[in-house]
């Protein structure tokens, strides 16, 4: 039978494409993949109804990205639900694009429960001004297409405006995400803690809050497991490394 | 019935209180404050059994009416979130399986081809109709309980076990495909761990007559009782607009008539595009045609089944990948279409071997999030019915 759509991905042309997308995982690269029929009407109407409150805009694979200022937050959230017809709300969350600091000894000791962590600060796709982002995606139940907005909060007072008066679904979102990374949403009417027991301390998804389990017990693997072959990884092309799977699965 | 949350609030009044000739009124008015019924919080949980878990409902009432409903989650979060963060890639996908339980399959494949999707790889061609058939299965497995659990929420005790032992032919399958009943952690980035095994295609063909006969018998004994739709008609409407505004997904949002099913109208994944499949909508929006469109449901993905045991070409279930899997810097936000509505993972790459941040977006979350929207007004029985029409799982709430 034939197979046009083998994969999960958008991997083969669409109807309305004429050009072959070579999508190339990478930020850099994303750019120059050919644009669908959709985003480029998505990215026509942000960049006319949003204006200077795009920072930059981008296609993702089938979705768009689009970074606005923080004043536009909301206002990009209302284009979204009038303009867009995305009716429908996804999910509400941040980024701490900080790394994790590296734990002392950490990997060392052959610890390899814990997978290297970057080094230096790299900002996702559309850019990012400092350490956090709010970031949101919508969808349209009709025109079945996906934005995904970001924005830049200040590292010191993180605070944005909320979508609860756009989308009334942001409201659970934006608890979430104001526990796990002590964000404020300004005009939100019940800011109160979602999953978290009332005396918790800190924010648990920010990049320096650590992950107690393992400070409080070393990973128990660590006795009886060899170093994964980290420097001399086999060929990609010979049969062992084609059926084997990850010894860490 | 009084409204008023201030039983108190005429007695104390001064009018009552100085003027002998008024003490008649002060009479009358203690005779109203007797009669106010007041206000009650009830607890219902942490452990009430339509709650499929730890979840906690504060609801306010007067008398059996509900004025206001408060959810209490995170008696069962896990920060998968947080995990994901220390966990390699092939790691992640033990995690995932324990967010919506019920059908573990589902959730590990929007993970898994966000990771192909960031590698730029595919799974052959077999491992795509498998991994169809497996989501199919636990979206099978997981309405089958709906079906059977939803008669029981109502005081009828027969479908629960006619549910439960049917859904055993299912988990049958799953476990002799993958190894585990409830837990299979079968994907693997690039493809599955294993091919079925010998004989599984027939089993599954007959046990999909399995599934048409129950979906025949709930309908008789479900669907067409007189006390089942009476307690189920007109309980529980969901506007459909709201319900979009709200984030509600899946068969829900169908049972609201809103036509959106991933599986037609998303970004194209696993086979579903080659499948004929219809998309079932219902128009009243309340907890009656919610079972409507989980029967119907039922009997699609037995169908798809079907289709995909027809069309499965020979082949291998496990395309090239290295020892070491690193998936490339870069971000993507994969959807599907699970049982319990739209599944999402946005996933964050710093070309490292495990992932840099990890947004999980489970159905059931805002699924439920309506629910001080829903809960208002309607009586406690109802509270039940609206819980177990919503089906959700806590695991899938509290991540």
């Amino acid at each position: 039978m034939s197979w046009p759509n083998a994969g999960g991905g958008r991997r083969s042309p669409l109807p309305d494409e004429t050009t072959t997308p070579t999508e190339t995982p990478g930020v850099e690269e994303v750019a120059v993949v050919p644009v669908s029929a959709n985003a480029q009407e998505i990215l026509n109407l942000i960049n006319s109804e949003l204006g200077a409150g795009v920072i930059e805009a981008i296609p993702l694979f089938s979705d768009v990205v689009v970074r606005v200022r923080p004043e536009a937050w909301r206002q990009a959230a209302e284009v979204a639900r009038d303009k867009l017809a995305c009716d429908y709300i996804t999910f509400v969350s941040g980024i701490d694009w900080m790394p994790a600091p590296k734990e002392e000894g950490a990997e060392a000791d052959g610890d390899t429960s814990t997978p290297a962590q970057p080094t230096e600060m790299t900002p996702g796709a559309a850019g990012a001004a400092g350490r956090f982002q709010v970031f949101a995606h919508v969808q349209s139940t009709t025109r079945h297409w996906g934005i995904t907005f970001k924005a830049d909060l200040d590292e010191n007072d993180p605070h944005i405006e909320s979508w609860v008066s756009v989308y009334p679904g942001a409201d659970w979102h934006e608890r979430e995400c104001a526990e796990m990374f002590g964000f404020k949403f300004d005009g939100h009417p019940n800011l109160r803690l979602l999953y978290l027991p009332a005396a918790f301390e800190g924010h648990p998804l920010r990049k320096d809050f650590p992950l107690l389990a393992r400070v409080v017990k070393p990973w128990p693997g660590i006795v009886n497991v060899e170093g994964m072959p980290e420097s001399d990884s086999p060929e990609p092309d010979s049969p062992a490394a084609a059926t084997t799977e990850n010894p860490g699965a | 019935m009084s409204t008023t949350g201030t039983p108190a609030a005429g007695s104390t009044s001064p009018d009552f209180t100085i003027d002998p000739g008024s003490m008649r009124h002060l009479a009358q008015a203690q005779v109203n404050v007797e009669l106010d019924t007041g206000d009650m919080i009830l607890n219902l949980g942490p452990q009430h059994p339509a709650t499929h878990g730890t979840l906690r409902l504060v609801v306010r009432l007067d008398g059996e009416r509900v004025i206001s409903a408060d959810p209490i989650i995170g008696y069962m979060h896990r920060g998968y979130e947080k995990i994901t963060e220390f966990r390699t890639y092939p790691q992640v996908t033990t995690l995932i399986n324990r967010i919506d339980w019920l059908s573990s399959f589902a959730n590990e494949v929007p993970f898994v081809s966000a990771a192909e999707k960031l590698m730029d790889i595919e799974a052959p061609p077999r491992a795509q109709y498998i991994r169809t058939i497996l989501t199919e299965l636990s979206r099978i497995a997981t309405f089958l309980l709906f079906l059977g659990e939803m008669g029981l929420q109502v005081g009828a005790l027969t479908p629960a076990f006619y549910g439960f032992r049917d859904r055993e032919h299912i988990l049958n399958l799953i476990e002799s495909a993958t190894g585990g009943r409830f837990h299979p952690n079968f994907n693997r980035i690039g493809g599955l761990k294993d091919d079925l095994p010998w004989g599984w295609l027939a089993e599954a063909r007959s046990a999909m007559q399995v599934v048409f006969d129950a979906c025949d018998t709930f309908e008789n004994l479900v669907l067409g009782n007189e006390i089942f739709a009476a307690r189920c008609k007109g309980i529980g409407i969901i506007p459909a607009k709201l319900g979009v505004a709200y984030g509600v997904s899946g068969s829900n949002l169908r049972a609201s008539g809103v036509d959106w099913d991933l599986r037609r109208d998303g970004d194209p994944y696993l086979v579903y595009p080659e499948l004929d499949f219809k998309v079932w909508t219902h128009p009243d929006g309340d907890s009656f045609s919610r079972y409507f469109v989980r029967l119907q449901e039922t009997r699609e993905s037995a169908r798809m089944v079907l289709q995909c045991l027809d069309a499965i070409p020979a082949g291998p279930v496990m395309t090239k990948v290295p020892l070491i899997i690193k998936v490339p810097a870069g971000e993507v936000w994969v959807e599907n279409e699970n049982p319990l509505g739209q599944m999402g993972y946005y996933v964050v790459s710093k070309g490292g071997t495990g992932p840099f941040r990890v947004k999980i977006r489970s159905a059931s979350f805002s699924n439920i999030s309506i629910l001080p929207w829903l809960l208002q007004g309607v009586y406690v029985p109802d509270v039940v019915t609206i819980l177990a029409g919503l089906y959700f799982i806590l695991g899938d709430i509290d991540r």
